[in-house]
């Protein structure tokens, strides 16, 4: 099942500083939620665990993350794989653009990912809006991260 | 304590079972140390098994066994089969594609089975499952049925060429074609016949277990034929032979064609009970019911009907693509040919037909009979098409189909089938009256002063049941034959067991067969008990699908009573002291003809077992009788349905107004079962019409798998039906009957669409007409035939 998100967050930081907290595993890591493991296996590779609940299906998705068309500090590509077991996998990827903007920086992001197994069969309107509140979540928990960084 | 009439509506016996919570389903059942299975299924639609370790799952708590098909291999258990063999154009058999109960090299659908774990407690099953490790190589999926046979399309069989599992031709071509090109007009429709997804009530279950002390099997399942299931299971499944393997079929909720079918869960189930040398029991959840249930339907059809200058059909051509899914199930082959081509003719006398139809695989759940099977798709072109001609060349629905109806019999159609009896024009004739159709126009009116479009649709089905002859299905392919069993077992008191080869899941069975014997001999329906659906206690039967129950299981019983009678009026000389040939015998007594002398039923059947007062040398003590009876011919219900229906332009709502059915399904038993079936079937059929419909995405991921994304009908998107029956009796069983288990289904889906293209002023509807399809067609057309 195709899944199709994008957005723009405004950030009160300088684009640099975006881009840095982008290419921070352990930022990362703190800001996606339910990830239990973001470990740098090669430059731009990461191996990866995330435990997600999509409605009655809770499921730890194991996988890999890679960057791709990296421009710094205007954006790059996220792309990986997870295998969820028994409740399906996800793949996908995000292009994320930065933009210099009054406030500091406009993030833009444009998901594009293919879900399939269980997962899939719980319907386009909760995997969707599961996808929309999980990626908000992480927005906001990144806002806040890269936002206490700069003032520290 | 009175004796119960065929045709009167008595209450169902088996309802206080029911509706008290004492039915006992197969999940319902407990064996002492039985252990649960869950099945990984996978989770991709066309994938390659790189590696699969089970390892790390063994080893968690509470974990009995994980079995894959490595395992299926090393006991030598064999594939899956399709019973029903085709032959294709040029004379070869059907490509059929190995079936595996648990998956060797590759996965073909969603839910597809990698592997079973076993464990003490289902949760931990689960927990197992998510242990094991499985590396796919993804493969393209092939998801979309009108590009499966491109050449770009991946294999769903390494061996298949161009995934098609058969083409296969039905009727005289160049007959049709040259009546098409001397035709004064031509209809031509293009019809994609909906997927649909079976959902009945009760889940597939499963519980096997193996005795070593005897080296048998028992599996619990939920069969609508648990002896053609132990006869896959034994002859070709290999997993013990017949004498030792022993299938019940409970109570079972409901199944709509999908419970005939021998998967891979019951089967694995039956196995592995000895590899653990537990009972292992298995229960489908809803989820998993999505996934690998057989769906139904699933055609993409062109169809044109040519017309000569006066109105008449002159001939028939029908392309269809039929899809099978992944794996060609129990009787998927059946299904889009001999099910569905021989009912192309209608009602109507069309001297020239041709059907051409493909089978092919695509990565998705097998495909196989649901309720109606070939005939509800047979019935959707053919009066698709009549409507559709009618409106074209400016000539009335009803009075096309009239002038088009078949009226002497019997009837050979030009696609193999003989009707026997009908009389359609008193069907259509009855359910105009009682659909008020005169009115119409006025009720027109006043939905388009309120802004509403009003349409009408009829449907004139014809469907072929109580199948069937065994010689015929046998000539056609079928591996089995089609005939049915009885045993009417009278017990030293009077009281009777009938023992039945068909199946009841929801039909009613044990009323309208005790109905039969109450009737017959002349004892009151709580003395009579009907026993089905174990292959230890029934020696043998073709069970439950095709609405054959009536018409065959039926005759079987009469077939045996016949015998019951002619026993008992032997003894019943010798106790009155009569000649045999004076005896008689009615409402329960017999009596000697002319004389005041009678002995009543209940002491003939005491009499039989005591053997007192007849000579055993001439007599056999004890009343007990089998019979097995084949049929001569299929049985041809027929009828008419209308459906009336309003639409809400501005937010595509479809509401249906008025539902007439008037079925000829000949003698009824119990009309108040027989209304039930149609009410039941109709639901479904307008289920198909107006809500459901299965979707994968192009990856073969099955976007509609829960019923949040599947819609099935509910009690408020129906009317209350205006129901009527006409009579012709079949002339080719003992009891008149034909047939009422599918009609609903089989005629609703075209009434609908007939109203609702009528409403919309428009051929190109596609089902299910949900309101966003409805309201996207109403916004385009300019209040289109409402002002008539």
């Amino acid at each position: 099942m195709a899944l199709e998100l994008t957005g723009s967050y405004e950030l009160p930081v300088p684009r640099e500083a975006v881009w840095e907290a982008l290419n921070d595993p352990e930022m990362l890591k703190r800001c996606i939620p339910g990830c239990e493991e973001l470990e740098k296996t090669s430059d731009n590779g990461f191996r990866a665990s995330a435990v997600a609940k999509i409605g009655p299906v809770k499921a730890r998705f194991k996988g890999s993350v890679e960057l791709t068309d990296l421009d710094p500090p205007a954006g790059y590509r996220i792309a990986g794989q997870g295998d969820g077991g028994i409740a399906g996998f996800a793949k996908g990827g995000a292009v994320v653009k930065l933009e210099p903007s009054e406030a500091g920086t406009t993030l833009h992001y444009s998901v594009d990912a293919q879900i399939g197994g269980k997962l899939a069969q719980l319907g386009q309107r909760l995997v969707a809006g599961t996808a929309k509140k999980l990626a908000d979540q992480f927005f906001e928990a990144f806002a806040k991260a890269v936002t206490e960084k700069a003032a520290a | 304590m009175t004796v119960t009439r065929i045709g009167e509506a008595v209450r169902r016996k088996e309802d206080h079972r029911f509706i008290t919570g004492k039915g006992q389903y197969t999940d319902d059942i407990f064996r002492p140390r039985q252990t649960h299975a869950y099945f990984l299924r996978s989770p991709h639609a066309h994938a390659r098994i790189r590696r699969l370790d089970t390892a790390e799952a063994a080893a968690m708590p509470g974990v009995v066994g994980i079995l894959t098909g490595k395992d299926l291999a090393e006991d030598k258990i064999g594939d899956l089969i399709c019973g029903w063999m085709i032959h294709d154009i040029h004379g070869q058999p059907m490509k059929m594609g190995s079936h595996p109960a648990l998956a060797k090299e590759k996965v073909r659908y969603v839910g597809d089975h990698v592997a079973v774990v076993i464990a003490e407690r289902l949760d931990q099953a689960r927990d197992a499952a998510e242990a094991i490790e499985v590396d796919y190589e993804v493969l393209p999926a092939v998801a979309d049925l009108a590009t499966a046979t491109d050449a770009t399309a991946a294999l769903v069989h390494d061996e298949i060429a161009g995934n098609l599992a058969f083409e296969w031709h039905l009727g005289h071509k160049a007959m049709t074609d040259h009546a098409f090109e001397r035709a004064h007009h031509v209809t031509r429709l293009d019809i994609v016949n909906n997927r649909l997804v079976p959902n009945p009530m009760e889940p597939r279950a499963a519980i096997g277990e193996y005795d070593s002390g005897n080296d048998s099997f028992t599996l619990w399942t939920t069969s609508q034929n648990p002896h053609v299931a132990r006869l896959v299971l034994s002859a070709f499944v290999g997993i013990a032979p017949e004498h030792k393997l022993r299938v019940i079929a409970p109570d079972v909720g409901g199944g709509f064609g999908s419970k005939i079918f021998i998967y891979a869960e019951e089967t694995v189930c039956a196995w592995a009970s000895k590899r653990v040398g537990r009972p292992v029991k298995w229960t489908s959840d809803r989820s998993e019911a999505f996934l690998s249930d057989a769906h139904g339907r699933d055609h993409i059809t062109t169809a044109e009907l040519a017309l000569d200058e006066r109105g008449k059909i002159t001939a028939l051509r029908v392309k269809t693509r039929a899809n099978m899914g992944a794996y060609l199930s129990t009787f998927a082959s059946s299904i889009p040919t001999y099910l569905y081509a021989t009912l192309l003719s209608g009602q109507y006398d069309i001297p020239a037909i041709h059907a051409a139809v493909e089978a092919v695989y695509t990565t998705t759940a097998p495909v196989d009979a649901y309720r109606g099977a070939g005939r509800p798709e047979a019935t959707f072109v053919v009066e698709r098409l009549a409507e559709a001609a009618a409106r074209e060349i400016g000539m009335d629905p009803a009075d096309f189909r009239k002038k088009n109806f078949i009226r002497k019999f019997p009837h050979q159609t030009p696609v193999i089938m003989t009707y026997d009896i009908g009389n359609y024009r008193a069907s259509l004739d009855k359910a105009m009256e009682i659909a008020d159709v005169k009115g119409f126009n006025r009720r027109r009116r006043q939905s388009a002063r309120e802004g509403k479009l009003r349409g009408l649709g009829y449907s004139c089905y014809i469907e072929a049941c109580g199948i069937a002859p065994s010689q015929a299905v046998g000539s056609l392919g079928a591996g089995v034959g089609l005939w049915e069993s009885a045993e009417v077992r009278v017990n030293p008191t009077g009281n009777v067991e009938v023992l039945t080869g068909s199946h009841s899941h929801g039909q009613g069975h044990e009323t309208t067969f005790a109905q039969l014997v109450s009737d017959r001999l002349g004892i009151p329906i709580e003395q009579v008990t009907v026993v089905h659906g174990d292959t230890d206690k029934v020696q043998f039967g073709m069970g439950t699908y095709g609405s054959r129950s009536g018409a065959v299981g039926m005759s079987a019983i009469v077939k045996a009573l016949d015998k019951v009678e002619a026993k008992a009026k032997k003894i019943a000389s010798h106790l009155l002291e009569a000649a045999e040939a004076d005896i008689e015998f009615k409402d329960g007594k017999f009596s000697v003809a002319g004389t005041d002398r009678s002995i009543d039923f209940a002491s003939v059947a005491l009499n039989a077992y005591v053997a007192h007062k007849f000579p055993t040398s001439e007599i056999e003590p004890g009343l007990k009788e089998g019979a097995f009876y084949d049929p001569v011919n299929f049985t041809f219900p027929a009828g008419t349905h209308i459906c009336e229906l309003e639409i809400d332009p501005a937010t595509g709502r479809t509401t249906i107004c008025n539902w007439t059915a008037v079925d000829d399904f000949g003698v009824v038993i119990n009309p108040m079962i027989v209304e039930g079936q149609v009410h039941g079937g109709i639901a479904q059929g307008v289920g198909q019409a107006l809500l459901e419909g299965a979707a994968y995405d192009r990856d073969g991921q099955l976007v509609t798998g829960s019923f949040m994304d599947y819609a099935m009908p509910r009690a408020d998107d129906l009317p209350s039906f205006k129901m009527g029956f006409t009579e012709t009796k079949c002339p080719s069983n003992p009891l008149g009957i034909k047939g009422c288990g599918e009609a609903g289904a089989i005629a609703a889906p075209a009434a609908v669409m007939n109203a609702i293209t009528d409403a919309l002023g428009t051929e190109a509807v596609p089902m299910p007409a949900t309101p966003q399809t409805v309201w996207k067609i109403a916004r385009t057309r300019a209040a289109p035939r409402a002002a008539e």
